[in-house]
């Protein structure tokens, strides 16, 4: 039986009918088209599938469509400001944290959790924060640059 | 200063915007109208007999399509290398290992799919299973395939120079083993496939692969298409590391049901998929003698080597001399005996991952030289700047290394890692739990021969100049799977032509726009690098011979720079042209406002004048390498060469280890992106870390993986990884483009050793099976203790 699940995505209100089985990723990527979150793993285990859901970070492969009903989802399509990158997008472009690409939505979303809860984080809170997101190309090195450099750029 | 505007800058990614934001498409990413789910049935056993199969059940399913096996795929043999094709699209006699790819269906979504393949009924007679490659080649063992007797699937024997002449000359001689577990490349994104047909009977695929020409040419000799027919498109990937390098049974399984449904088919992988399709690393057992002079120069090297493959051949021919041939450098090394075996067992497939074969070899002989070293009392840095060595000098398998900035690279990380500081004097270690460890490492600037035996070009490249000027369009076969070759093409291009990089658009991945054997190697950089330079040199002369026969004057006294053309020799009159320019864009506001003629109006008005122009570019090694056999493996028209010190901590209770710090060099000739080459110096770092402590793929006694999925198959995340110092050295290699070669790849091989050398910096204890877990250490450490009393 589909139920009924109103869920804000990027700031636009969605009602859809779905199969209570199913995932938020399932969601994002299947229903509505987002295709920009990942599915590295689908069981939790490599962090590509992060959302913010409420505003925290969650892995939407083991989060239920229907429990993310009258919560507000934040995915990678929606951080661009006014069509444009925005400042954590952009460090991420400018010191070369993104090599394939399919870790950068999940860790992403995770730094920007990060960045809204803290101010000034050091590498070690960086490192910590994104430890559940898995990157095979990067070494996480220019990953942590990025992040880091985007908490300093106030302007 | 550079030589240059747009090379050898930190240039962003020419497609890193669209990964931040979302908007760059993947495999599984892409949708079709109708589009169907394919699903594949794996073997559950390691080996057996295949005696029936009956699908009836599973065609009777309301919402599937097809199913397809061995009846309907046929059973044409492929595989990687010609002299062992040895796989077939679905098993008809034998499954061979657990995930063997019996059959495939094709369903309106995966539920279906996923339920269809569970009503196949498979009915086995199950077979004894070989699953310790050590005792593979035995009497009595169970044989996997008829054309591999004693289950070898290849074998090496190489004798170069003469090791009893080198015996003869050695002071110290000592013998050491290594030993690996199968790894896996852990890419973060799954294998996917989209299949579809047309009505013309022409066949496109997209696939997360990273050689859309092979995977081409193995379609249509497996699936029996007309080559022509066959499109292979690459979209987005996200990673490949070597074993999305050989077309997999699901690429071919998917075309398959497009074929028979004539509806586009998808199939993407679950990750326990990824770890059964695997061709990933190798299981090694090395065993190495070596010979030093009383001054520590290298007198031998003789070098057994046991590759357990898994169930079929893959890329392991190539694995197997490469774990023989890249010992021959980057020391001066005059005698070297190789005898390597390649098995195959009842396991998931090995072949190429990332510095292919010679990882776990150069771990070892980097070991050996730290134990010789500290025999000697010699610093370990010392012996090996004693030993490396320079351009212009030949290995003796042969390998001739035009450029070489090893000494370089080991002095540069030496002192960047205060090494002399750090390091006890005399060779002797510290034992306190903290240590510091060096190595070398050596590798192809991408393979000197096809897979296939071919005079063909290894790529090419079509720049065309946009008729309505401005811009061009730089299409190649090239394979980015993140590790930045668009970003090269691009650059590359926008320095000749004088362009910003925003003028350039890349298309690449497409077997339809050009040859090019693809992301494997680290063959990129230089290969397409040089067509791409040759293609936009083309388009350039084109160009300005134009403009040069509009205003009369000889064409080699313009240029293109910065978007303009420059007149060399005194200035140009070309009010005409842009008069003319001028006229054809009446209302445009972005109109040129330069003293100087821009290229929008040049391309435009030699577009006026000669048509569409297109640049073409291409690049084929000259022959290269020995005349023994096997000589080809190993050949590259350059060589990278990286060294690197790790520090380490030691918790000596529990045997955890901590690598603190990573500090690598690695000559790459010329760095065309400070940036990516950087990141992938950084990324094999972790790679390496990860297969030093952490990464083994563990079996049951069936030959099922236990531990198929990124919790337990450990790869380092960033809490693990330590800082990563990336230095980089250039040392102009002569036949690169712009002096540039490569760093995929040979930046993985020496961090494994450097690792282990740290560790017995640290704890006095040598490793001889990898990866060094603490139980293995603390084991390790406790029988050195009683040993000692
Ligand atoms: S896809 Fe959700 S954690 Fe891997
Ligand atoms: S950039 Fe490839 S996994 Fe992170």
């Amino acid at each position: 039986m589909k139920k009924i699940v109103s869920v804000t995505v990027n700031g636009v209100l969605h009602e859809l009918a779905i199969e209570p089985r199913r995932t938020l990723l399932e969601l994002l990527r299947e229903d509505l088209g987002l295709t920009g979150t990942k599915k590295g793993c689908g069981i939790g285990d490599c962090g590509t599938c992060t959302v913010l859901l409420d505003g925290v970070a969650t892995f939407s492969c083991l989060t239920l469509a229907i429990q993310a009903d009258g919560c507000s989802v934040e995915t990678v399509e929606g951080l661009a400001e006014d069509g444009k990158l925005n400042r954590l997008q952009q460090a991420f472009v400018d010191h070369g944290a993104i090599q394939c690409g399919f870790c950068s939505p999940g860790m992403l979303m995770t730094a920007t959790e990060l960045l809204r809860r803290s101010d000034n984080p050091n590498e070690q809170d960086i490192r910590r924060a994104i430890s559940g997101n898995l990157c095979r190309c990067t070494g996480y090195q220019k990953i942590v640059e990025a992040i880091k450099a985007a908490s300093e750029d106030t302007s | 200063m550079s030589k240059h505007r747009i090379l050898n800058t930190r240039a962003p990614r020419v497609d890193a915007a669209d990964k931040a934001t979302g908007k760059a498409l993947y495999t599984d990413d892409l949708k079709r109208p109708s589009v169907l789910t394919g699903a594949i049935l794996h073997s559950p056993l390691a080996h057996a007999r295949i005696l029936n199969i009956d699908t009836s059940r599973a065609e009777k399913l309301p919402g599937v399509k097809a199913v397809v096996t061995h009846r309907e795929a046929g059973t044409t043999p492929y595989g990687v290398s010609p002299a062992r094709y040895d796989e077939t699209v679905f098993c008809h006699d034998k499954v061979r290992y657990v995930g063997d790819e019996i059959a495939a269906v094709a369903a309106i979504d995966l539920d279906t799919a996923l339920e269809a393949t569970s009503l196949i009924k498979v009915d086995f007679e199950e077979l004894p299973v070989v699953l310790d490659g050590r005792t593979a080649m035995d009497e009595g063992q169970p044989q996997l395939h008829e054309m591999y007797k004693n289950n070898i699937c290849a074998q090496v024997h190489w004798h170069f120079g003469d090791i009893e002449e080198g015996r003869r000359e050695s002071h110290l001689i000592r013998t050491d083993r290594l030993s690996s577990k199968m790894q896996d490349a852990a890419f973060m994104e799954p294998q996917s496939i989209l299949a579809e047909t047309e009505s013309s009977g022409s066949l496109t695929m997209w696939s997360s692969t990273q050689a859309p020409h092979y995977i081409q040419r193995t379609l249509a000799m497996a699936l029996n298409i007309p080559l022509h027919k066959v499109r292979v498109i690459k979209p987005a990937v996200g990673g490949g590391f070597g074993p999305k390098a050989s077309c997999s049974s699901a690429e071919l399984a998917t075309c398959l049901l497009a074929i028979r449904t004539g509806q586009p088919v998808k199939l993407t992988f679950d990750r326990e998929q990824v770890f059964l399709h695997s061709r990933a690393r190798h299981q090694f057992f090395h065993t190495m003698t070596t010979g030093v002079k009383k001054d520590g120069s290298l007198a031998f090297l003789e070098h057994e080597c046991l590759l357990d493959g898994g169930a079929y051949a893959s890329f392991g021919i190539a694995t197997i001399y490469y774990s023989g041939s890249l010992l021959g450098g980057p020391y001066r090394l005059k005698n070297m005996k190789y005898d390597g075996h390649r098995v195959v067992t009842n396991k998931p497939v090995c072949g190429a991952q990332r510095g292919h074969g010679a990882v776990i070899a150069r771990a070892l002989f980097e070991v050996q030289l730290d134990r010789i070293a500290e025999e000697l009392g010699m610093d370990p840095v010392e012996l090996r700047l004693k030993n490396v060595m320079e351009a212009g000098e030949t290995t003796c398998n042969e390998l001739f290394v035009s450029s070489f900035g090893m000494r370089e690279a080991l002095e540069a990380v030496r002192d960047s890692a205060a090494w002399k500081k750090k390091r006890s004097s005399g060779g002797k270690t510290r034992r306190d739990g903290k240590g510091i460890g060096a190595a070398c490492g050596f590798f192809v600037s991408g393979a000197g021969y096809p897979i296939y035996r071919s005079r063909t070009y290894h790529c090419t490249v079509v720049t065309k100049v946009d008729e309505v000027g401005g811009g061009v369009t730089v299409s190649s076969g090239a394979a980015d799977i993140g590790q930045g070759s668009d970003t090269v093409l691009a650059m590359i291009t926008a320095e000749e032509l004088g362009l910003n990089l925003d003028d350039v658009r890349v298309l690449s991945g497409d077997s339809s726009l050009s040859v090019d054997l693809g992301a494997y190697s680290s063959r990129t950089t230089l290969m397409t690098g040089h067509a791409c330079r040759e293609a936009a040199r083309d388009a350039k002369k084109q160009i300005l011979e134009a403009i040069a026969g509009k205003l009369e004057v000889p064409a080699e006294t313009l240029d293109l720079r910065e978007g303009k053309v420059v007149s060399l020799a005194g200035e140009l009159d070309f009010s005409r042209l842009r008069k003319e320019y001028l006229q054809e864009h009446k209302g445009f506001s972005d109109l040129p406002d330069t003293p100087q003629l821009t290229f929008a109006e040049a391309s435009r008005i030699a577009f006026l004048e000669l048509g569409t122009i297109v640049g073409t570019g291409k690049y084929r090694p000259p022959p290269l390498g020995g005349s023994f056999k096997g000589a080809k493996v190993g050949t590259s028209p350059a060589f990278g060469c990286s060294a690197q010190i790790a520090e380490v901590t030691v918790d000596l209770e529990t045997g955890e280890i901590t690598v603190g710090h990573i500090t690598g060099a690695h000559d790459c000739g010329y760095a065309i992106n400070v940036t990516q080459v950087e990141g992938q110096m950084q990324g094999s770092m972790m790679m390496g870390m990860g297969e030093a402590l952490m990464e083994q793929i563990i079996y049951d006694n069936k030959g099922r993986i236990v531990n198929a999925n990124l919790a337990e198959y450990k790869i380092p995340t960033a809490l693990d990884m330590p800082h990563l110092d990336a230095i980089i050295v250039e040392s102009n290699e002569p036949n690169g483009p712009y002096g540039a070669k490569e760093v995929g790849e040979g930046a993985i091989m020496p961090v494994i050793p450097c690792i282990l050398n740290a560790i017995y910096d640290a704890t006095g204890v040598r490793i001889e099976e990898l990866p060094v877990t603490p139980e293995r250490l603390v084991a390790a450490m406790q029988a050195a203790k009683s040993r000692r009393g």
